[in-house]
């Protein structure tokens, strides 16, 4: 039984270790400037953990496959050698200059998202959170948001942000259903909800944030590669929490330009 | 306190005799022990059946299942399980498994039944609050399992009940009136029963510990409850007034979570001043620690029997009473890890991702001492022994996916998808009823006088262990891709090249489930049709064993066991036993 055991959790670690050494089954490719040093920062916990995995499932089966007790055997036990005191060492050494390792060379990523500003003239967008939708809003010419006020909001009457049209900053914003952004052009997210907590979570770009009601939480990134990405929603929101969708298109510039034109024609 | 008269120590109740005292409301520790266990299985059972239905839903989600239509004809019109409904029953579900199986059996049940016997005390220090503790806890699943039956149906909102949607009311969605009330309640009556437990446990271990049984002459399964209680004790009180908070904001118009301005479904709500990260802090206050809860009962049962089935001491007992000790404080202090991105400053990321990683430290250490046990012993592979290693295997598995989201940068992409589920089934879930096998083919035994059939039990272990495998290993892949938790099905193309993995997947858990069946009918057969079990069938030296089986109503037969040894005498072979029991007078402690 020991042996068969030995025989089974080699091969689970085998295929495992397999499976994720091929990528076969791996992060999208990465579309955002901070999102390179994050891959690198999965790839260094990831043979940290993969080595402590083999060692600990092999070591495991190797023990189940050599120490099986014989009918009657009277063997004498061993004690492993040097009793506990080496493998605490073992794990503090191994296992703590692995955290130093990830805490202190790793949080970089952590800090350059969140403890840095946004580059100087990003391109501000508010995104209003509902269920089961995102709008976005662009602060046209003046490069002012107006007030939101949710008990404007009139959905039917194409109000999805509560503007008070009367509020001077909200004169000139454009509010879309898709959030477009021009490429390699620092952008910063305002993020709002009308009523759930709800997430904002773009895989390609390596960017996630739960959206709370009650508060703006800014987010910050880069986008470097042309394409459309679904956002997704990933709080649960309520029933048709997995409907709630939206598109970021990453344009080139004069795209943008084009596209932003139009949309505040559309207002 | 060892050292105090026995009859200080102890008092004295007669067995009862009438049917209801005797099985029903009973104040003895064993029958509440073995109510504790027969909850936890119930409540597993239905876990499983929601989390097919779970599994079924993702993959062919227009199916119609048998039974379903009528049981529900508003969740599941036709036998065809509703996007809603598929919320409710991911509710259910989790709820279930975490709070009435991995909190109850592992704990209130092995614990009660064999913590007051391996310290050599007649019952628990408060044998009607132990009942009582008992009999809260059952109204608390009844007050859960009725939400399947109310009109909405079951909450939606995940068993973590983020507000504003658990906290508005049933304007949020389906089962957002009624379920998430009765959800509310049950899980603070939930709390009160364990604070009871969680009081009884650590006076029992405290107190009543009888002549010669130090604390470092305790089992580490003792050590394991203790720790564990120590944890229910601090954290259950910060969920029971979560909780309340939680009903005074859906009921009495308060706003503790909800912040002014909502618009939900089009209607403003009349709430200001409130904020929803409160709960979660609260929430996730006790969250950590909860799972911890689940899990440290199984360090003990595991510790224990791999040295039982190595015929080795544990090693390094010492150490890993350290560790356990280290864990149960540091489970305080990391439960931030869950906020990294819900809008906290993110400063606190920074400063909960320390100690969230310092705990893999201590965890590590337990698991290379496993090994250490193992290593060199004359290793028996009883059922019971298959889980244990078992059990090290998916702990390593599951604890390691732990040092990726420990990191809130990676968090940034791992955070809400698969990899997380994945994640905690394996360290969480999984290892914890893999502790809870073994303690059952371990104990049972004792607790029912009968021996479970081992070649059923080996079957068992096979298709669990390997199917386990097959069902959470996968959620990490598709983690990496990105998908996320929680969405009923992956509309408009997203995902889409993902979905045979979760076909894949659901196959695997219907299989697994299904193995379990095997399990159900060995141990209700075996309860009645097993063959005797002898007084001590594992030749263990721990008190438990010193006694018939099963144990005479005051566990020692009017006896009071004095203790000379440790828990772990086991080695080299000396007048043909290899094993010292810890009442021996005249046995020499064996080398270690």
């Amino acid at each position: 039984m020991g042996k068969a055991f030995a025989v089974v959790l080699t091969i689970i670690t085998t295929v495992s270790v397999a499976i994720f050494v091929s990528r076969h089954w791996w992060f999208p490719e990465v579309a955002s400037a901070h999102g390179g040093a994050m891959d690198h920062q999965f790839v260094e916990t990831f043979v940290g953990a993969a080595i402590g995995f083999i060692l600990a499932q092999l070591g495991l089966a190797a023990f189940a496959w050599k120490y099986g007790e014989r009918k009657g055997e009277t063997r004498p036990i061993r004690i492993f050698p040097g009793g506990a005191k080496w493998l605490v060492v073992l794990a503090l050494v191994y296992v703590g200059s692995e955290i130093i390792l990830l805490e202190f060379v790793g949080q970089k990523v952590w800090a350059a998202m969140y403890f840095t500003p946004p580059a100087a003239g990003s391109l501000q967008v508010q995104v209003l959170a509902g269920q089961f939708a995102f709008y976005f809003r662009y602060p046209g010419p003046d490069g002012k948001f107006g007030p939101i006020h949710t008990s404007k909001i009139d959905e039917t009457r194409g109000n999805f942000f509560g503007i008070n049209p009367s509020d001077p900053g909200s004169k000139d914003d454009i509010v879309t259903v898709d959030l477009a952004v021009p490429v390699n052009k620092p952008v910063e997210l305002l993020l709002n909800s009308k009523d759930m907590g709800h997430g904002f979570y773009v895989p390609e770009l390596r960017i996630q944030q739960d959206i709370v009601p009650g508060m703006e939480i800014p987010l910050h990134f880069t986008p470097t590669k042309i394409g459309r990405y679904n956002i997704a929603c990933n709080q649960l929101c309520g029933l048709g929490h997995h409907t709630m969708r939206a598109f970021l298109e990453v344009m080139p510039e004069e795209d943008y330009q084009k596209w932003i034109v139009e949309q505040a024609s559309l207002q | 306190m060892a050292n105090m008269p026995m009859e200080v120590q102890q008092h004295h109740h007669t067995a009862p005799t009438g049917f209801i005292r005797k099985y029903i409301f009973s104040l003895d520790h064993k029958v509440i022990g073995k109510q504790y266990y027969f909850l936890a299985i119930v409540s597993v059972f239905i876990g499983m059946v929601l989390s097919w239905l779970v599994r079924i839903h993702l993959v062919w989600p227009a199916v119609h299942i048998w039974g379903l239509g009528a049981f529900s004809p508003a969740g599941a019109p036709g036998g065809v399980i509703s996007p809603e409904y598929y919320l409710s029953l991911l509710t259910i579900h989790g709820t279930l498994m975490v709070f009435f199986v991995l909190t109850t059996a592992p704990q209130a049940g092995f614990g009660n039944y064999a913590l007051p016997i391996q310290i050599g005390a007649e019952d628990m220090a408060f044998p009607t609050l132990n009942m009582l503790s008992f009999w809260v806890t059952f109204l608390a699943l009844c007050a859960l399992v009725s939400t399947l039956f109310v009109e909405d149906g079951p909450p939606i909102s995940g068993w973590t009940a983020y507000p504003p949607l658990s906290a508005v009311g049933s304007i949020a969605g389906p089962g957002q009136g009624m379920g998430q009330n009765l959800w509310a309640v049950s899980i603070a009556l939930f709390c009160i029963g364990s604070l009871l437990g969680a009081l009884n446990f650590i006076t029992t271990t405290i107190d009543l510990r009888c002549k010669g049984m130090t604390l470092m002459r305790m089992p580490v399964t003792c050590w394991a409850w203790l720790i564990t209680a120590i944890l229910s004790l601090l954290s259950f009180a910060v969920l029971f007034a979560a909780c309340v908070l939680l009903i005074l904001d859906r009921n009495a118009g308060t706003s503790f979570f909800l912040p002014s301005g909502l618009l939900v479904n089009g209607q403003l709500q009349n709430h200001s001043g409130g904020s929803p990260l409160l709960w979660q802090h609260l929430f996730w206050f006790f969250g950590h620690p909860e799972v911890y809860i689940a899990i440290v009962p199984g360090f003990g049962v595991i510790s224990h029997v791999l040295s039982v089935f190595s015929r080795k001491p544990v090693l390094g007992y010492k150490v890993i009473v350290a560790c356990l000790l280290a864990i149960g404080f540091l489970s305080f202090t990391v439960w931030g890890h869950h906020m990294f991105l819900s809008g906290m400053s993110p400063y606190s990321g920074f400063l909960f991702s320390i100690p969230t990683l310092i705990i893999t430290i201590p965890a590590t250490i337990v698991s290379l001492l496993w090994l250490g046990t193992v290593f060199g012993g004359r290793l028996r592979f009883t059922t019971c022994m298959m889980f244990a290693l078992g059990f090290v295997s998916v702990f390593v598995t599951g604890g390691l996916g732990g040092m990726f989201l420990a990191q809130p940068s990676l968090d940034i992409f791992l955070h809400g998808t698969y990899f997380v589920v994945g994640h905690f089934h394996m360290v969480m879930g999984v290892a914890a009823i893999f502790g809870m096998f073994a303690g059952t083919y371990f104990w049972f035994p004792k607790m029912f006088g009968r021996m479970m059939n081992e070649r059923l039990g080996k079957i068992h272990f096979w298709i669990t262990f390997v199917g386990v495998y097959c069902i959470f290993m996968p959620m990490h892949f598709i983690g990496l891709e990105g998908m996320p938790r929680r969405y009923s099905s992956f509309v408009n193309d997203l995902m889409q090249p993902l979905m045979p993995v979760h076909t894949f997947m659901t196959i695997a858990a219907l299989i697994t489930g299904a193995s379990q069946f095997i399990f159900f009918f060995n141990l209700f057969w075996s309860m009645y049709k097993g063959p005797k079990a002898t007084e001590n069938p594992w030749e263990s030296t721990t008190l438990e064993w010193t006694v018939p089986s099963p144990p005479p109503f005051d566990n020692f037969g009017g006896k009071h066991p004095v203790v000379y040894h440790d828990a772990y005498e086991y080695g080299d072979v000396q007048n043909g036993k290899d094993y010292v029991m810890q009442t021996d007078p005249a046995g020499q402690p064996a080398s270690s």
